[in-house]
């Protein structure tokens, strides 16, 4: 059961080599989390993760989930809810392909909207129906600036974001008064292995500091959290500028 | 089954008082104790808790995804024993209601806490105590009786000095549904209340009054300013006082015509969605000045009426709603006498942080009740509530939690909404007897509670 600052004791982190989410799972076993379910393909990469997380004293164990096999969810995730409850599940899958390739590549832009919509339309409500039956948890969503206002520079991964974002704010009003919270999370540019090489964008965040936000946005029950707040304003001004400005801007 | 025997229910979801971790429930409320019965058989694989006036701070009365038993409907009196002093009720029936029964007869109930608003049945499951603790003792040592429907259907008769009785005392409502009790009343002459009161200007001032006097005294408390500093810190205020015989009553005053008459008061409700941070250590500052202030250096014997004496927040229907939509949490812990070290350790703690607290009790406990998991033991016990929103308010509990079970105390399970389970044993030694019974009495764990879960009771 969460306590009463929102704090997990039992999680499970979809996309389970996310290091946004394993900073954010560092974090919450330093406070109250003991049992740790990641959520992935197979990989070196998963074992060394759920190794790391060991060390730190939780019971970790890894379960088999490939956001492109929307089929597979209903086992995968069925098998972590039959072993008890869950009071926190972090979507954390997404990937951010390679915008001038998939403008090409119509098949890989496919893919990167597969994974982060399709995959995340379907590991959420699967998610959200065992949420629903146990009549507590949080599903935290780990959305993207990107997808407040689509750019020239990334618009294939910014769209699917958007839809990602449009979802979970929707689920969250579908489970409004279930007992389940649902947060939205917007973190800015976040330098990470998936920003690798990567000019860096003003108001740059880190893993870290979307851990840090996403802890207070569980105390506060908060439905969206940007990360870092600044940016709540900044997207608030750029979402209103006229199309022929934007479109000038170089971002 | 026939449809009128089927208690009403609804979804809904659940806080405790303090309105933090909220959880969805079926809400059943049973008319009769039939219903009772057919919600605990119907209850599903999530289990069901009882649930009375919703004044316990944490999650003791709510069950995620399962049911929650509002036990309010069954709020009868049975019988009064005007002559030995005794009452038989149902435990939906709240200790507001039987002082208007009791009082206008002579009688008082044996132990209240600072709210008069809880049922017989949470003050069992939860073994209550109040300012008279260290005269009288816990709730349940004034329970002669109670019927107890258990997992599998049936309605046992409980009594004192069985591990039954002492599992349920305190016991969280995880051995049953507590269906009635019978009490053993205390007599009083008056609905009046002869109080002294006095200022004690740093904490060991106070706990030296307090072991000095205490003795002298039926009850006994005393409100600390936690955000006093230097060397006021741990000042406070002192009440203490007893039923006011007749005799002290002025003659020719409206109490004398009818001594026994429970009066209270109610203001306006607290509005709901009041903004959170309301509570601020400017805010809370300036008012434990001025209550600080406005106590007397000294004086005796003044005259008070019940509620004003025991329950001054009941006047100020749903003043929780002061802390805002982030609620807040209650932190009471109890250090065993000796441990005064301790105390003092974790009260310049407290003040050094600037928990913005406005209500932080201190009062000495006296003999301990025979409940396993029941909180009082003799000592110290300090209450303060603090709003859950306070940046890193989490971790420095925590580090409160290490001090009070190193000094060999514990926390108040009625209270409790964040420990952390693996403190638990340590705090409460009975523990393993408790879990080896439920496991008997309960082996599909049909009772169970967010609190349940989350400390693994």
């Amino acid at each position: 059961m969460k306590d009463a600052f929102g704090l997990p004791q039992s999680l499970l982190v979809l996309g389970g080599t996310s290091e946004i989410a394993l900073a954010t799972v560092r974090r919450l076993v330093a406070r109250r989390t003991r049992t740790v379910w990641l959520a992935g393909r197979p990989s070196p990469a998963l074992d060394a993760a759920a190794g790391q997380l060991r060390g730190l004293g939780a019971e970790v164990r890894t379960v088999a989930f490939d956001a492109l096999d929307p089929e597979g969810h209903e086992a995968a995730l069925g098998k972590v809810f039959a072993e008890g409850d869950i009071d926190l599940v972090l979507l954390a899958f997404g990937i951010l392909g390679d915008q001038a390739h998939d403008e090409r590549e119509p098949l890989n832009a496919v893919r990167v909207a597969q994974t982060n919509y399709t995959g995340a339309v379907s590991a959420g409500l699967v998610a959200a129906r065992s949420l629903q039956a146990q009549g507590h948890g949080s599903l935290v969503v780990l959305s993207s600036v990107a997808g407040e206002r689509a750019r020239r520079a990334n618009f294939i991964y910014g769209s699917s974001k958007a839809g990602l974002d449009a979802f979970a704010q929707g689920l969250g009003d579908a489970l409004h008064g279930t007992g389940v919270h649902v947060m939205v999370v917007r973190p800015g540019f976040v330098r990470s292995r998936m920003t690798e090489g990567m000019a860096q964008a003003p108001l740059a965040t880190t893993p870290e500091a979307v851990a840090t936000a996403i802890e207070l946005g569980l105390r506060r029950r908060s439905e969206t959290v940007w990360v870092p707040g600044a940016l709540r304003v900044v997207m608030s001004a750029v979402r209103h500028l006229p199309r022929a400005v934007f479109r000038r801007l170089p971002v | 089954m026939s449809a009128d025997t089927v208690p009403d229910a609804d979804w809904g979801t659940v806080t405790g008082w303090g309105r933090t971790a909220p959880t969805a429930a079926l809400l059943v409320r049973p008319r009769t104790y039939e219903e009772a019965a057919v919600a605990v058989r119907d209850c599903g694989v999530r289990g069901g808790i009882a649930r009375g006036l919703g004044r316990a701070y944490g999650d003791a009365a709510q069950n995620a995804g399962g049911a929650v038993l509002d036990m309010t409907a069954l709020d009868r009196v049975h019988a009064v024993d005007v002559a030995g002093g005794t009452v038989l009720c149902d435990a939906g029936v709240s200790l507001h209601r039987l002082m208007e029964v009791l009082l206008p007869l002579g009688w008082f109930v044996p132990v209240t806490p600072g709210t008069r608003y809880v049922t017989v049945g949470g003050a069992i499951g939860a073994d209550i105590h109040g300012k008279n603790h260290h005269v009288s003792g816990s709730f349940t040592r004034h329970v002669l009786s109670l019927e107890l429907l258990t997992a599998d259907g049936r309605v046992r008769t409980v009594t004192p000095g069985t591990p039954l009785f002492d599992a349920t005392a305190g016991g969280m409502g995880l051995t049953g549904v507590i269906l009635t009790a019978t009490l053993r009343l205390q007599p009083v002459e008056t609905a009046l209340m002869s109080v002294d009161t006095e200022r004690a200007g740093d904490l060991d001032d106070l706990m030296a009054r307090l072991t000095a006097t205490d003795h002298r005294y039926r009850y006994s408390v005393a409100w600390i300013d936690l955000l006093a500093r230097g060397r006021a810190t741990g000042r406070a205020v002192l009440t203490r006082g007893d039923h006011a015989p007749l005799d002290a009553l002025p003659a020719r005053s409206r109490a004398r015509h009818a001594p026994l008459a429970f009066r209270t008061s109610r203001l306006p409700a607290t509005p709901d969605f009041l903004p959170g941070g309301l509570l601020s250590r400017t805010t809370v500052g300036l008012f434990n000045e001025v209550w600080y202030r406005k106590a007397p250096r000294e004086s005796r014997g003044r005259l008070q009426r019940i509620s004003t004496f025991f329950h001054p927040l009941d006047g100020v229907p749903h003043w929780n709603r002061v802390y805002g939509r982030g609620g807040f949490v209650q932190y009471q812990f109890v250090v065993g006498h000796g441990r005064e070290e301790a105390l003092r350790r974790i009260v310049r703690r407290i003040s050094a942080r600037r928990c913005p607290s406005f209500l932080a009790v201190l009062k000495r406990f006296g003999e301990a009740d025979p409940g396993w998991l029941s909180f009082p033991v003799p000592g110290w016990t300090l209450a303060l509530d603090i709003p859950a929103g306070l940046p890193g308010l989490g971790a420095f509990l925590d580090e409160l939690d290490e001090e009070v079970a190193d000094a060999g105390g514990r926390v108040y399970l009625a209270k409790d909404s964040r420990l952390r389970p693996e403190l638990l044993d340590a705090m409460y030694p009975r523990l393993a007897d408790f879990r080896a019974l439920r496991a008997e009495l309960d082996p599909r764990g049909v009772f169970v509670s967010d609190l349940a879960r989350r400390l693994a009771l």
